[in-house]
This record gives structure tokens, C-alpha cells and sequence, in this order.
């Protein structure tokens, strides 16, 4: 088996000299600093885009369970166009093609395109999640909403919502935890986040290893504490009397 | 935007495109039929209440959910050949993968499913005198299947074009094939635009066979 | 217990294995009458697909007549080539760990890949060079100054910018493209001003485009990159069989006209051509054939 070095994160990025605090400084980064920075961008990325998901998401997902036509194909429509086109595909047409036919997003950075991409992405199977989950309820909680005298959207809010959104947590957590791991396809961008350093550390130091496993446990930690804390919020919000409860 | 198609003909398709087509029809009916299976079956772990089954299969869903799959297809292609002496194939490899990798998500699908039917379905079958494993196969895998078949069938979409990432392993899928006749002819946003088209088209009729599905099987409450 | 113990015998017994049958290339080429070429799907004339499992290119065409000449030397009937696509991630693992008997892509030799595999003796020497548009009017790296530069994530050439920026004091803004005809594109799209890569790439590329007069390749040599064949650490007959039969390809005039056919000459799919002759440091490395690093390339 190959030797492992990790003193190669202490090493500075321009001249290979290795730094005896690990961190750089007047300027001068080491791979460590990198690494960090590289994750801020990630966690960025995937926050911001999972805002964006789960409110364009849910608005989809509402409109493919209401009565009005028209609004069930809107999101429908909206659904079928951002989940059947492959990311990195949708990527590329967000950063070089739209922008020429666009032309106010010539001036983003490619950090905003690279957002809205992924969260629109995202929004597609998060409706399709929140539609199994408003569809799952059973239908007379709709007919008794409208009948006790709650307008439509008021039925949704204070009826159907609350427990759609309870039976689909797991999935939900499931997308989160996706997009931390989706924002990888930023690097296609520029926007230089984990899966870049990985590639381009990796490449300069020649110790693919040590700067893969460090960037595949930083993904580990990110997405892990997204599903606890999903969990923790799964418990809290739990309702006596379906299969779940404890 | 000047768009040239005139390097596109049928021989740059058949040899460039057919072959990945075919491979990641294959990976992914492969990995959705054994992720469906493995999955269910540690739905029903984390379900059972017993520690000795919760924790393994919590461990193994968390461990699963929270690594990104390109990574994971890389160490086990780059890993196992080290630990067995000889090397593994990369389609065979990427076959083992993306079934471990996606029963994971299959087996989160099927726990919110499970979850969703009523609780006295499962009290109604025991009264009647059922045992665990009657009351599971007959009264609640079905309706979960059929509650969350919308969601299972998403998930085997974006499996179809989670393919994509067996570049890391120098597999050879549909993605692959449409950058690789860009890159010969140098003609990138042409053929990434004929690939969302195809992508599309073959995901969109997809998605339209589950709907139809959906109406014909879904339980009415 | 027992079972812990046996586990772990067994593993590494497996391990020890997987280590020894690697470090004799012949022996495992003569016994599976099988040997795996691994191959770039896109590094330029190098080596790239046709699609279908077929691939070309200057290093791959070498790579088959060091297979034939290994075939012959071990007296083999039939000699099984398969080809392994490999990325810049994967291919030390993969030459490494077995999967891989012979890498011919684009590979450079440098000193801290010595110490995870070896390099036959070289033969293409890379220099990394700007491309621009013409209309830019943009010359020498000084007037990079301000200006976007892209470049290829993965790549040596990122490096290379820093330390230039560093040292000329010129600023610049990277943008990194994920491969090089997305980091092309940047530059055919104005998102980058110049694009920043080996002379090949740049060459190839530039052929390939719609409208080939709209660039140029400028300025000075910013590196000079021996590139070489990879093998097996630790595996002297192997290394010998390569060095031999590369430097007997030279001697005959057989590499010369090799790299004419992929450098100058028009290549398949789309018939269109690199136009680069070969380099006084390629010549200079054919003449002397040796497998020194980067690092004694940069001392000169």
C-alpha cells in the first residue's frame, strides 16, 4: 500500500514549502486554508439552493394538488422540464447558453447561476414530494375542510400541509442531504467549491488519497448533520396515531 | 449564437451515442430492481423496533446518504481490487455500486410509505390474527408501494441520469457518449443541447407512464 | 475471535498477493496472454476515443508497437490488448493497483509521481503556451494583467498560473472550465480573454473550432513538461522491455513519423489538423532518449 502524508495540507499552494503553523499567512494560503475555503463554498451553494428548492418546490407541489386546471399544469409543467434534463446538462445551459439569450444574465456571477440551477433542479423532485405527500392524506380531510367553512387556501394551510409535510420529511431529508453532494457540479462553473479542490489538489500534491478522503469526509460531516438535525425536527413535529409514532 | 450541426449524422450518432445508451439502460434497471429489493428490506429493519437490526441498517442509510456517489463508485473500483488481487471490471463495478448506493434512498422511500398507512391497519391485522411478516406482505408493502410509487419512480429518473457519473471509473454511458463527440468536433453547446433534448424525451415519456400507472393503481381514500 | 483472526489473514494474504503478482508485468502479461492499455478519452492528438471502444492517438499508436515488440520478445501466438479509459484522478490507482499494465495518455513525468510509479523514457515534450483572439490584441502574459485567464481544472497549468502571477506581479482572474473544450469555450464565448494550456490542446482545439483564424497561440513558453509512458514501480524488465523498443522505434525513424501523422497530418473523426511540428525539446529528447523529470526540465 501506498505511504500516507497528511502533512501535505500544511504545504503552501504556490511554492510547496511546507508551513510549521498549517494555516497561511500575508497572503499566502496552504492547502489547509483551501480546503476550508472550498467548504464554505460548498455549504453556500447548497444552502442557497435548497432555500430556493424548498420554496419553489412546495408552491409546485401545492399547485399539482389543486382543483384549477391551469394551475395543475403549470406545475406540472415546471416539474416535468427541471427533473427529466441531467444536472450537469442544465448547468452548462444556465452558464453558456442562456446567458445569450438572456441577456441581463450575462452580468451574474456563476455562483448565482450555478443556485438558481441547482435549486430549480431540486424544486422539481421536492414538488413531486409534496404532491405524494398532499395525495396521501385521505380525502376527506379536503371535503371537511371546505365544509366546516375554511376557504381552499386556508384548507391547505391549516389542514392538508401540516400533515403532508410531516409524512414526507424522510424524503425530504433525502434531498437535502442531496444537495450538499449536488453542489458538486458547481466546479463545472468555476466556483471553487469541494469536488474542485479534490480534483486540483489533488493533481498538484500528487496525494489523491489524502485530499479525496479529506473532501469525501467533509462531505460525510455536512450531509450527516443535515439528516440529525432533519431528525431532530422529525421527532418534535411528530403526530400520535400514524405508523411513526413511538 | 451561431449553432452548427453539420458534423451530426447517423454514423456519428450510432458510434459515439447507441453505446452508452445501452449501458445506462442497463445500469439502471439493474441498480432500481436491487436497490427496490435491499431496500425494503432495511426499511422494514430501521421499522422493526429492534436495536440489533435498527442500528446496522440506520448506519448503513445514514453512511450511504451522506458520501457523494462519485465518490463512492471511485473507491469501490479503486479499493476492491486491492483487497481481492485482481481487478474488477468498471461496468461490473459500477452495477455492484449503484445498487448499494441507491437501495439506501429506495429504503428512506419505502420507511415514509410504510409510515404513511394508518396505524390501525397494522392493529386491525394482528386482531384478525396475522403475524408480522402476513400483515407486512399482504395489508402494508402494497398500499406503501402504492402510496409512494410516484416518489420510487423519481427516484429511478434521476438514477437514469445519475449514470452520468461513471466517468470518474472510465465507464461508458449516455452522457459520456454526447461529450465525447463534442470534444472530437469540437462543438460542445450543440451536442449538450441535443443531449437535454434526448435526455429529455426519454425521461419525459418515462414520467408519463408512471402517471398513467399512478391513476390505475393509487388507493382511493 | 478465531474468525477475526482468519479474516484477517486471509486479507492479507489477498493484499500480499495483489502486491507481489503486480511487480512482474511480464510474467502476469505471459501467463493472462492479456495486457490492459490504459487510454485518455480526450488529452488532444495523445490519445483520445473514436467512440465504440475504439481509440487513437500518438501515445496509443507507440503504446501498440510496445506491446508488439513485448509479444514478440515472450514468444506469445496471440497477444489480447484491452483498453481502460483513465482520468487524470484515477490513473496512478489504476497502474497502482493491477487494473492497468501501461498507461499511454498525457502524463508528466515529475518527481512525486517517481515515487508511486515509473516513466518510460520520454517522449513528447509539452510546452504551455496562451491562446487568444486576435481581436484582442493581447501578446505576452504582462498584458494579462486585469484580464479573465482560463484554464482546466485537474491540471498542472493551474499551478503554473499562480506562480507566474506570484512572480511577474501580473493579476489576473482565473476561470476554470471542467475540461478543455469547456474551458475553450470560455474563451470562444468572451467569458475569458486568453485560455491557458499545453501547446497541443491549445493547437487542437483552436483546428477544431468553427472559425480557426479567430485565434492564435502567443507569448513565451511559460513551461516545458516532459511527457511520458507510465508503468509499474519496482518492475525493471518491464521498464527495459518499454525503453528498448521506444528507443528502437526512434532509431528507425519510426516516432518521427508517428508524430507527423498525429501532429501535422489530418486526424480522424473529423479530419482536421493540429499543425504542430514536433519541438527542439522533443527532438532534444529523442535524440538523448531519458526519463528525467519536470523538476531538472525547469532547471536548465
Amino acid at each position: 500500500m501506498a505511504t500516507w502524508d497528511w502533512h501535505v495540507f500544511c504545504k503552501e499552494t504556490t511554492t510547496g514549502d511546507t508551513v510549521p503553523s498549517c494555516f497561511g499567512s500575508g497572503g499566502d494560503i496552504t492547502y489547509l486554508d483551501w480546503l476550508l475555503s472550498a467548504w464554505g463554498w460548498t455549504l453556500s451553494v447548497a444552502v442557497l439552493a435548497l432555500i430556493v428548492a424548498l420554496a419553489v418546490g412546495s408552491l409546485m407541489g401545492i399547485l399539482r394538488t389543486a382543483p384549477d386546471k391551469r394551475l395543475v399544469f403549470i406545475g406540472n409543467a415546471w416539474t416535468e422540464l427541471f427533473r427529466n434534463i441531467p444536472l450537469l446538462v442544465q448547468i452548462f445551459l444556465w452558464y453558456h447558453v442562456l446567458p445569450s439569450l438572456i441577456k441581463p444574465l450575462q452580468g451574474f456571477p456563476s455562483f448565482i447561476l450555478v443556485v438558481f440551477a441547482l435549486g430549480f433542479f431540486t424544486s422539481a423532485r421536492i414538488s413531486e414530494q409534496v404532491k405524494a405527500g398532499i395525495q396521501a392524506l385521505p380525502k376527506g380531510q379536503r371535503c371537511a375542510g371546505l365544509a366546516v367553512g375554511l376557504t381552499l387556501p386556508q384548507t391547505y394551510r391549516y389542514v392538508l400541509l401540516p400533515m403532508a409535510f410531516r409524512i414526507v420529511i424522510p424524503p425530504l431529508t433525502s434531498e437535502s442531504m442531496n444537495i450538499i453532494k449536488n453542489s458538486s457540479v458547481a466546479f463545472a462553473v468555476s466556483v471553487a467549491e469541494l469536488t474542485m479542490f479534490a480534483m486540483q489538489a489533488g493533481e498538484e500534491t500528487s496525494r489523491n488519497v489524502e485530499m479525496y478522503l479529506a473532501v469525501t469526509g467533509l462531505y460525510f460531516i455536512s450531509a450527516f448533520t443535515i439528516n440529525r438535525l432533519a431528525l431532530v425536527i422529525e421527532n418534535r413535529v411528530r403526530v400520535p396515531g400514524m405508523i411513526g409514532a413511538r | 449564437m451561431n449553432l452548427d450541426f453539420a458534423f451530426l449524422n447517423w454514423g456519428v450518432v450510432s458510434s459515439f451515442v447507441l453505446k452508452g445508451l445501452v449501458f445506462s439502460v442497463q445500469l439502471t434497471l439493474i441498480a432500481m430492481v436491487g436497490g427496490i429489493l435491499l431496500g425494503t428490506a432495511l426499511a422494514l429493519m430501521r421499522l422493526s423496533g429492534k436495536p440489533w437490526l435498527v442500528t446496522p441498517a440506520a448506519a448503513y442509510v445514514n453512511t450511504m446518504r451522506s458520501i457523494p456517489l462519485v465518490m463512492v463508485i471511485l473507491w469501490f473500483f479503486l479499493l476492491i481490487p486491492l483487497l481481492t488481487g485482481k481487478p474488477l471490471g468498471a461496468e461490473v463495478s459500477a452495477m455492484i455500486t449503484f445498487t448499494l448506493f441507491e437501495a439506501a434512498y429506495y429504503s428512506e422511500i419505502m420507511r415514509a410509505g410504510i409510515q404513511s398507512v394508518p396505524k390501525g391497519q397494522v392493529h386491525a391485522a394482528y386482531a384478525v390474527g396475522m403475524s408480522y411478516s402476513q400483515t407486512m406482505q399482504l395489508i402494508i408493502l402494497p398500499q406503501a408501494f402504492r402510496n409512494m410509487l410516484p416518489v420510487l419512480l423519481t427516484q429511478t429518473i434521476i438514477l437514469f441520469q445519475d449514470t452520468s457519473l461513471v466517468y470518474a471509473i472510465g465507464a461508458y454511458d449516455l452522457l459520456k457518449g454526447f461529450e465525447i463527440a463534442g470534444k472530437n468536433f469540437n462543438r460542445p453547446v450543440e451536442t449538450y443541447l441535443i443531449a437535454a433534448v434526448v435526455y429529455f424525451i426519454i425521461c419525459f415519456s418515462l414520467s408519463m407512464l408512471v402517471r398513467r400507472l399512478q391513476n390505475k393503481i393509487a388507493i382511493i381514500r | 475471535m478465531k474468525i477475526s483472526l482468519f479474516t484477517v489473514a486471509a486479507l492479507a494474504l489477498a493484499a500480499s498477493n495483489a502486491v507481489q503478482a503486480q511487480s512482474d508485468t511480464l510474467a502476469k502479461i505471459k501467463e493472462n496472454k492479456a495486457a490492459t492499455m490504459g487510454v485518455r478519452e480526450s488529452s488532444g492528438a495523445l490519445s483520445y476515443t473514436l467512440g465504440d471502444g475504439k481509440y487513437a492517438g500518438f501515445h496509443v499508436e507507440v503504446c501498440t508497437r510496445v506491446l508488439a515488440d513485448v509479444q514478440k520478445k515472450l514468444g506469445l501466438p496471440k497477444l489480447d490488448i484491452k483498453y481502460q479509459p483513465v482520468t487524470s484522478q484515477n490513473r496512478i490507482p489504476l497502474v497502482q493497483n493491477g487494473t492497468v499494465d501501461i498507461e499511454c495518455g498525457s502524463t508528466t513525468n515529475n518527481a512525486t509521481r517517481q515515487k508511486d510509479v515509473a516513466f518510460a523514457v520520454t517522449t513528447f515534450v509539452e510546452e504551455v503556451r496562451i491562446a487568444t483572439k486576435v481581436s484582442s490584441g493581447i501578446t505576452n502574459i504582462a498584458q494579462l494583467n486585469g484580464k479573465n485567464v482560463s484554464t482546466t481544472t485537474g491540471t498542472t497549468s493551474v499551478q503554473l498560473l499562480r506562480k507566474h502571477e506570484r512572480g511577474a506581479g501580473v493579476d489576473f482572474k482565473e476561470v476554470f472550465g471542467k475540461d478543455h473544450a469547456d474551458s475553450f469555450l470560455l474563451l470562444e464565448t468572451g467569458r475569458a480573454d486568453a485560455f491557458v494550456m499545453d501547446g497541443q490542446i491549445l493547437a487542437g482545439n483552436i483546428a477544431k473550432s468553427k472559425s480557426p483564424a479567430d485565434y492564435r497561440i502567443v507569448g513565451e513558453v511559460l513551461s516545458v513538461e516532459p511527457i511520458a509512458i507510465m508503468i509499474r514501480k519496482d518492475d525493471p524488465a518491464f521498464k527495459k522491455a518499454v525503453d528498448e523498443s521506444i528507443v528502437a522505434m526512434i532509431k528507425s525513424g519510426d516516432m518521427a513519423k508517428a508524430y507527423d501523422r498525429w501532429f501535422v497530418q489530418p486526424i480522424p473523426p473529423s479530419n482536421t489538423r493540429v499543425g504542430l511540428p514536433a519541438s527542439q525539446a522533443t527532438k532534444a529528447a529523442w535524440a538523448s532518449p531519458n526519463d528525467k523529470p519536470v523538476e531538472e526540465y525547469m532547471k536548465k
